[in-house]
């Protein structure tokens, strides 16, 4: 039945790693969905921009260091990845930072491309 | 209309489940159809049958039950995040099935409207 | 656009962030401890009395009852039962809850 239909699924992360599961299942979702052969896009804002964070170290807190999948994701041909301007510089980050390549975008930029999705998911 | 729900928190703990809940049975109630209610994340907790909840308390679980036995919603747990938290088909509760995240996916792409509830 | 919004404005940025992003013409439903951000008298009314000028507001009547807050609702601000929760999504093309 799902056969042949492309939706534009978005996913919005809001949240902080580590701290919460909900980055790296999200991430898992994320994966499934390109599997699925569907318009994948990803969105970063608020606290979601440290999920691209480079220089990840999970020894000391004895969780699974997940950060490398998001350099992955090209492989599943996932490559819109939207990062909030204002949150990045809110939080002292720079395109430097970050361990992928992504677009920024402003605030109005993103609502504007969330109002063209099917399916928007936050986590 | 088609609608689906995920659910990504677990019982009592948060409203989510809760919510979700009033809201599935207002879909039904309104003539629509629902396709799926889909439980990831702490959400798959809702679906122990290990649950026992005080006599004066609503009982989260078996609502879900009853309204999978009655209005035929496909209730799914997602299988690697029940996994984690210790939902296996031994403690599995009624009308709830474990199921990959494609299920996820699939409820979003089949149905006209796909409803989180969460923290 | 419908926009499904459940944190206190007091405890989470989440109903900031969401009124920094919707766009004109979008609709926001207030749900579970969201809902305290339509009531009269709190630290956020003003950024709420500017946002119905932008957006639809509505705030789920249960959820304020619950929490002894019905009669505070904001004016402008309407109120809507599950059922009515289910026909705003109906009604929009589409719709995100900000967790």
């Amino acid at each position: 039945m799902s056969e042949g239909t492309v939706k534009k699924f978005m996913f919005v992360n809001r949240k902080a790693p580590y701290g919460t599961v909900y980055a790296l299942e999200s991430l898992e979702v994320v994966l499934i969905t390109a599997a699925f052969d569907q318009d994948v896009s990803l969105v970063f804002m608020d606290d979601g921009v440290f999920q691209l964070k480079k220089g990840q170290q999970t020894k000391g807190i004895e969780n699974k260091n997940f950060s490398p999948t998001y350099r992955a994701l090209d492989g599943y041909d996932i490559e819109k990845l939207y990062v909030e301007a204002e949150a990045m510089a809110a939080r002292g980050l720079t395109e430097d930072d970050l361990l992928v390549d992504v677009t920024v975008m402003s605030r109005a930029e993103l609502g504007k491309l969330m109002e063209e999705q099917d399916v928007v998911l936050t986590f | 209309m088609l609608f689906a729900v995920t659910i990504n928190e677990g019982p009592y703990q948060h409203q989510a489940s809760d919510s979700a809940y009033l809201f599935c049975r207002a879909v039904l109630e309104k003539g629509h159809e629902l396709r799926r209610v889909f439980f990831y994340n702490d959400g798959v907790n809702n679906a122990s049958s290990l649950t026992e909840p005080p006599l004066d308390d609503r009982n989260i679980v078996n609502r879900w039950s009853k309204l999978a036995a009655d209005h035929k919603v496909d209730l799914v747990v997602c299988v690697a995040a029940a996994l984690r938290r210790g939902i296996r088909d031994e403690n599995l509760a009624a009308g709830f099935r474990i199921s990959g995240l494609g299920q996820l996916v699939e409820a979003g792409i089949e149905a006209d409207r796909l409803v989180t509830f969460g923290d | 656009m419908l926009h499904i919004v459940n944190k206190s404005p007091a405890e989470r940025n989440t109903l900031d962030s969401c009124l920094r992003v919707a766009q004109e013409g979008g609709a926001i439903l207030l749900i579970e401890d969201g809902v305290y951000a339509a009531t009269r008298g709190n630290e956020g009314e003003s950024q709420l009395r500017d946002a119905l000028s932008r957006f639809k507001v509505y705030a789920l009547a249960p959820d304020l009852e619950a929490r002894g807050m019905f009669d505070r609702v904001m004016e402008g601000v309407t109120t809507v039962d599950y059922g009515g929760f289910v026909d705003l999504v109906a009604e929009h093309k589409n719709c995100q809850s900000w967790l």
